[in-house]
């Protein structure tokens, strides 16, 4: 969780990753910002995303994506 | 038929063939034929009425089918749109309003409270009250007889390399020029539905705006939000059957690199145009593969030449090592590459990419020294006065004969569809108290800006400084400070050495990392 929080500091250092949860519902996240993050994800956690999975719900919030990640990690 | 004077005839003409026909649409409304017209003719009798005559008007709008609706309404009046949108900084704003000094904003709901955040003391006009306005047929038609075609209708703001934006002004008669040779490449008729991906504050949503009038095709503005969830945007363009799409290569790259097409395919998508930076041939060939029998266009130009200038239709197969040629210039269009000492460059030699027609720009708002230091008489003809625009781009002709684009002369660079002057971020931050230096680099490779800095500020109150003072896609993504800017013999920051030092660098976190994870 650490990991994915410090590369969305990256992103936005100015938002608070732990409590923020409408991270696309208030456009924090835009469509760079989405690409960016799965990248990042797939080179730190060995997980690629697949498209399917592309979806709001997934992406509002830190703990959602680590969710996500987890989910994925299980799967393989 | 007579010859076309203004670019309202498109409306005129097709207004009485397909009145009910859906024009332009969101995801929620569509306005049709009739109702465009009606309504730009309600705005342009009532700026007509204010007094506004042969003046800049802004269009503060969020993006909506009443914005395109509020352009044809300025044109109307005789006057020129210059659209403005919320996603822009307030500092970049205040640049441009000084630049105009418009006497007339037209607002929505949404962004009339924004508008308070600048200094501006002129009229205020809200589309919804506005658009009720009776239209007045005489005094519209007395302006449609007087306007002749070099009269401008919009400027359209890019980045300047001292940090202060560039109006670029169009006139009727390069962007009727444009819309004819585009629409003939791109074989739009009737049935075309566009699905507009560009926003409406830059010149390439003339792609959609006016062949939609020329031909009565329709076209949809797709909610940003769907480029970030691509299955979601490919099931919006199958829902609204869109067939032609003129997009920028990063939404294009977005929906193949992710792989969405092994869930879902566009099923009626004939037609994909693309421009602003060059295609990934990987991303290129998933799109080629996932529709085979699609026409695919490459698109080069400048917003001084008015949109586009080259196009190239895929006609042969690449592999992975090609790059899509820019092809050769639309109808009435020329380039001539110009070598460094303005001759023309040699067979398959580089040279600047100048640009010759009618598609020319009148040239930048209030700006008469910017103009004419890339608006400028032609080094080829000694006999008699004749512009070319050099847009500092180098190509080359290939062994086929066709254009190739190859770089930027300076340090203007593509980014994510934005044409952008590193420059201008530079200038930006440069503003910032306690910053010394600034210098931005490109990493073409992995496609990042990235800032170095010298002075006493945390990195992230650079960041934050950024966020506030720049657009989105101009904020680096790699900001490092500093003990010294590294300087060229003449005095000036090197940008080439601190470019050699980011990319080996990385080149060399890239090893070691490898390395790492074998031991």
């Amino acid at each position: 969780m650490e990991a994915l929080i410090k590369i969305l500091e990256e992103l936005h250092p100015d938002v608070d990753f732990r409590n923020e949860k409408a991270l696309i519902d208030d456009k924090i996240l835009d469509s760079f910002d989405i690409i960016s993050l799965i990248t990042e994800i797939n080179e730190e956690y060995g997980v690629r995303i697949p498209v399917d999975e592309i979806v709001p719900e997934n992406f509002n919030s830190a703990e959602a994506i680590y969710k996500l990640i987890q989910k994925l990690q299980d799967e393989e | 038929m007579s010859r076309q004077i203004n670019i309202l005839e498109y409306l005129e003409n097709i207004v009485s063939v397909c009145p009910d026909k859906i024009c332009y649409a969101n995801e929620k409304e569509g306005y049709t034929f009739r109702q465009v017209y009606d309504c730009a003719r309600a705005i342009g009798t009532f700026l007509y009425y204010r007094g506004h005559y042969k003046k800049p008007v802004v269009v503060f709008m969020k993006k909506h089918p009443k914005e395109i609706i509020a352009f044809l309404g300025v044109v109307y009046a005789g006057d020129y749109y210059v659209p403005i949108d919320e996603e822009m900084p307030v500092h970049r704003i205040e640049l441009i309003f000084g630049n105009l000094s418009p006497e007339a904003v037209i607002c929505d709901e949404t962004t009339v409270g924004l508008l308070k955040k600048f200094n501006y003391k002129g009229n205020v006009y809200l589309y919804d009250d506005i658009v009720k306005t009776a239209p007045d047929d005489s005094a519209l038609r007395e302006i449609f007889d007087k306007a002749i075609d070099t009269d401008p209708i919009y400027v359209v703001f890019t980045s300047g390399s001292t940090g202060v934006p560039k109006g670029v002004v169009a006139c009727h008669r390069s962007v009727i020029d444009y819309i004819e040779s585009f629409s003939e490449v791109l074989g739009i008729n009737s049935g075309t539905v566009f699905g507009n991906q560009t926003p409406l504050y830059v010149d390439a949503s003339l792609k959609e705006i006016y062949p939609t009038l020329k031909f009565g095709a329709t076209a949809y503005i797709i909610p940003k939000e769907l480029f970030m969830f691509p299955v979601k945007l490919v099931e919006f363009l199958n829902e609204k059957k869109i067939n032609t799409i003129c997009w920028v290569v990063p939404a294009l790259t977005m929906i193949s690199g992710l792989g969405v097409f092994d869930k879902i395919k566009p099923e009626y998508l004939h037609t994909i145009a693309f421009g602003s930076e060059v295609f990934p041939m990987k991303q290129f060939l998933l799109w080629r593969k996932a529709l085979p029998n699609a026409k695919f266009i490459n698109l080069y130009g400048p917003t001084e030449a008015t949109g586009m200038s080259c196009y190239y239709v895929v006609d042969r197969e690449f592999t992975e090592n090609d790059v899509i040629p820019i092809g050769r210039p639309f109808r009435n269009t020329d380039i001539i590459l110009l070598d460094e000492e303005n001759k023309p460059a040699a067979p398959g030699e580089p040279g600047e990419i100048c640009i010759r027609g009618t598609s020319l720009t009148l040239g930048y708002y209030r700006d008469f020294e910017r103009t004419s230091e890339v608006f400028v008489q032609n080094p080829l003809n000694d006999l008699y006065p004749e512009l070319i625009y050099r847009t500092g781009d180098i190509g080359k002709y290939n062994e086929r004969g066709e254009l190739v684009f190859l770089s930027r002369k300076d340090y203007q660079i593509k980014h994510m569809g934005h044409r952008i002057e590193l420059g201008e971020i530079e200038a930006a931050i440069g503003r910032m108290d306690g910053i010394i230096n600034a210098c931005c680099i490109f990493d073409d490779v992995n496609k990042k800006i990235v800032l170095y800095y010298t002075g006493d500020c945390p990195k992230t109150d650079v960041i934050s400084f950024a966020k506030e003072k720049l657009p989105r896609y101009m904020i680096p993504h790699v900001v490092e400070k500093l003990d010294a800017m590294p300087l060229t013999t003449n005095g000036k920051i090197n940008r080439l050495l601190l470019k050699e030092k980011y990319m080996n660098e990385k080149k060399g976190a890239e090893k070691n990392g490898s390395i790492n994870k074998n031991s």
